[in-house]
């Protein structure tokens, strides 16, 4: 049965975006290739790594320096309320002070398409999302490098950071990704 | 003397959820489809099960029979599509339904200030009278709770 549609929207002019489709939980998501600024595997990060203990924050477990800055490692699972899993690379994030933890790349792919979140989802997700794109006919949402914490909650861990503890920069063995 | 009475009959879409039927002014009613995949992903939104892919538009599905009915769908088998309206927005919602749709005339009688708000008002039909729903009142949009959205409005793909 159908009686009307909306009127569809007229299309832009057709640009495309390069997105790293990647797993959290099994769960897919994908983010511009363009926010990322290095992946690395978990392992460079032990050693460079500190522990920190925000019990109102437990998705982040982890700092790292990073010049002067101190860069929030995030849990992914906790993050999204997704179940624990092991993740096997955390993605550096640009013009944020997070890296989050990921379980693995699935590929890199050409994104033609972002459409905004639909306007039913009212809650964190509309922070967390810059919106969906449809792929190979899945659905995957895409990730905003910025809305995995909110200056509050920068403001609480760099309140709750001991300076001298932080320890140097991550160690080599990271890929980085051009701007 | 007999007075000439202005119809003021309406067309509505008759929806059925487990043992109850439902009305939706069929204005508001873009297609009846059959199930397709649903694709889910974390959110917040309760009443949100995922979305589909439909014409090309991803399509929110929302189960508004726990708020109806008390209790989730246990079989699905249509999606309604309608239009619900965010402000001066408009987008589609799907929704699940149980059997057949019927399309009807009928005159409805408003809501009251004692109805719930998501009850537009009220049909006769066949003898039984049926709830007509307020769909923006029913489903979960964005004006429910203010939440930052700095990222929500990108529609197109940024280079």
């Amino acid at each position: 049965m159908r009686v009307a549609a909306p009127p569809a929207k007229p299309h832009a002019a057709a640009r495309t975006e390069q997105i790293i489709l990647f797993r959290i939980s099994g769960q897919p998501f994908a983010v511009s290739s363009a926010s990322v600024q290095e992946v690395r595997s978990v392992d460079s990060l032990s050693g460079a790594a500190t522990e920190i203990n925000q019990p109102t924050l437990r998705k982040v477990r982890h700092v790292v320096r990073r010049g002067d800055k101190a860069l929030y490692v995030v849990s992914g699972a906790a993050h999204f309320g997704l179940p624990a899993a092991a993740a096997g690379l955390v993605f550096v994030l640009r013009k944020t002070r997070t890296a989050l933890l990921v379980d693995g790349i699935d590929k890199m792919a050409t994104m033609t398409r972002l459409q905004s979140l639909p306007l039913a989802y009212c809650h964190e997700e509309r922070a967390w999302y810059r919106g969906l794109t449809a792929l190979d006919q899945n659905v995957i949402p895409v990730v905003n490098p910025e809305g995995f914490l909110t200056a509050d909650e920068f403001a609480l861990l760099d309140a709750s950071l001991v300076p001298e503890s932080l320890p140097d920069e991550l160690p080599g063995e990271g890929m980085e990704l051009p701007e | 003397m007999i007075q000439p009475v202005e119809s003021t009959s309406q067309s509505f879409v008759l929806l059925r959820l487990g043992e109850r039927r439902f009305a939706v002014a069929a204005v508001q009613i873009s297609e009846l489809v059959a199930p397709s995949r649903i694709f889910r992903f974390p959110h917040r939104t309760p009443k949100l099960e995922g979305v589909i892919l439909r014409r090309g538009r991803i399509v929110p599905v929302c189960d508004v029979a726990e708020k109806l009915l008390g209790k989730g769908l246990t079989s699905r088998r249509f999606y309604l599509i309608a239009v619900r309206h965010y402000g001066d927005k408009s987008e589609w919602v799907a929704l699940p339904v149980t059997g057949d749709c019927e399309l009807i005339a009928a005159e409805m009688t408003n809501a009251g200030e004692a109805d719930a708000p998501h009850v537009a008002g009220w049909i006769s039909h066949n003898g039984e009278v049926i709830e007509v729903l307020n769909l923006d009142a029913l489903t979960p949009g964005a004006e429910e709770l203010p939440i930052s959205t700095g990222a929500a409005d990108v529609l197109e793909a940024r280079p």
